[in-house]
């Protein structure tokens, strides 16, 4: 198979070293498209009876951010459940690689939601099934970052971090789910439930434009985080050797 | 243009989500691009060090 001649570090890291400015290029238009629009070509009302007002423009950012969080934590997950059956050492540099971005995403949507729900639920932050399981997904980043980097023997941390990661997809359905409650009176969900065929066309054009750009972003970093992750690794080797004299 | 930057009287709100994302992703960036260079300084230094080491 010719695939899998990239899945050595060796031969990945000049691949990795073409695509990136590709994905940069893709992340500056896609988010310069993004942003126009959502700020400028849309109305200022979100929704019919109770509209929201001009603040709902937070969502350009918020929902691809927790899109996100939750794609790259599943990235995560199958990465490090490739690298457990395959033992394959790239694949665990990319579950690492990951982590990082989709903490970032994480927290932005947790923020960016704190700041929506002022205006528009009246309080910063309510412990309601969404909000708390897209917390307790940020602290499973944390802590496979954490624990990946506490067992000096990397091979070990990157083996205990995966089991980690993989059990925590446990909560991708629960966020999933998390605003269709079986139970109204048992769990008040304060996110209302949202269709995207409700959605006005300006509207939904900026938000999935500028859930394409946060992917290309999220490819560039993770990518050049990869290809940091391979030199530290494979610093012993010779390729990394004529790498660093063809830099020199 | 103060109409636009108002966003209704919403304007913090707005431009302190876009702002705080801004920052951050600018931030990821930053420190990608530091520890790129601080591991292509530290790999070539022992690089150095090992021929030297071969000469002698």
């Amino acid at each position: 198979m010719k695939l899998f001649r990239f899945s050595s570090p060796a031969s990945f890291y000049p691949l990795a070293g073409k695509l990136i400015p590709f994905f940069w290029v893709l992340a500056g238009l896609a988010l310069g498209i993004g942003l126009y629009w959502g700020l400028l070509e849309t109305p200022d009302r979100l929704g019919g009876t109770n509209p929201q007002k001009e603040y709902y423009r937070i969502i350009f950012i918020h929902v691809p951010a927790a899109w996100l969080s939750m794609w790259l934590y599943l990235m995560l997950a199958v990465w490090s459940a490739i690298g457990l059956v395959f033992n394959t050492r790239l694949s665990f540099m990319m579950a690492r690689a990951t982590a990082p971005t989709g903490a970032i995403f994480t927290f932005l949507a947790l923020v960016t939601g704190s700041i929506w729900g002022h205006p528009s639920w009246g309080t910063w932050w309510d412990w309601d099934p969404r909000l708390t399981s897209e917390l307790i997904l940020f602290f499973l980043y944390v802590g496979y970052l954490a624990l990946n980097s506490a067992i000096d023997d990397h091979r070990r941390g990157d083996k205990a971090s995966a089991l980690l990661a993989i059990v925590g997809l446990v909560m991708l359905p629960i966020i999933f789910w998390s605003i269709n409650c079986p139970d109204p009176n048992q769990c008040a969900a304060l996110h209302q439930r949202s269709s995207m065929s409700q959605m006005e066309g300006n509207i939904l054009f900026a938000m999935l434009i500028m859930t394409l750009g946060m992917w290309m972003y999220s490819f560039a970093t993770i990518l050049t985080r990869l290809r940091s992750i391979i030199l530290e690794r494979e610093g012993d080797t010779t390729w990394v050797k004529e790498i660093l004299e063809k830099e020199a | 243009m103060s109409e636009f930057l108002s966003q209704g009287g919403y304007g913090a709100y707005v431009w302190g989500a876009y702002g705080l994302t801004l920052i951050l992703l600018m931030a990821e960036v930053w420190q990608l691009r530091r520890q790129r260079r601080t591991i292509f300084t530290r790999l070539s230094r022992m690089v150095r060090l090992r021929t030297r080491g071969d000469q002698a």
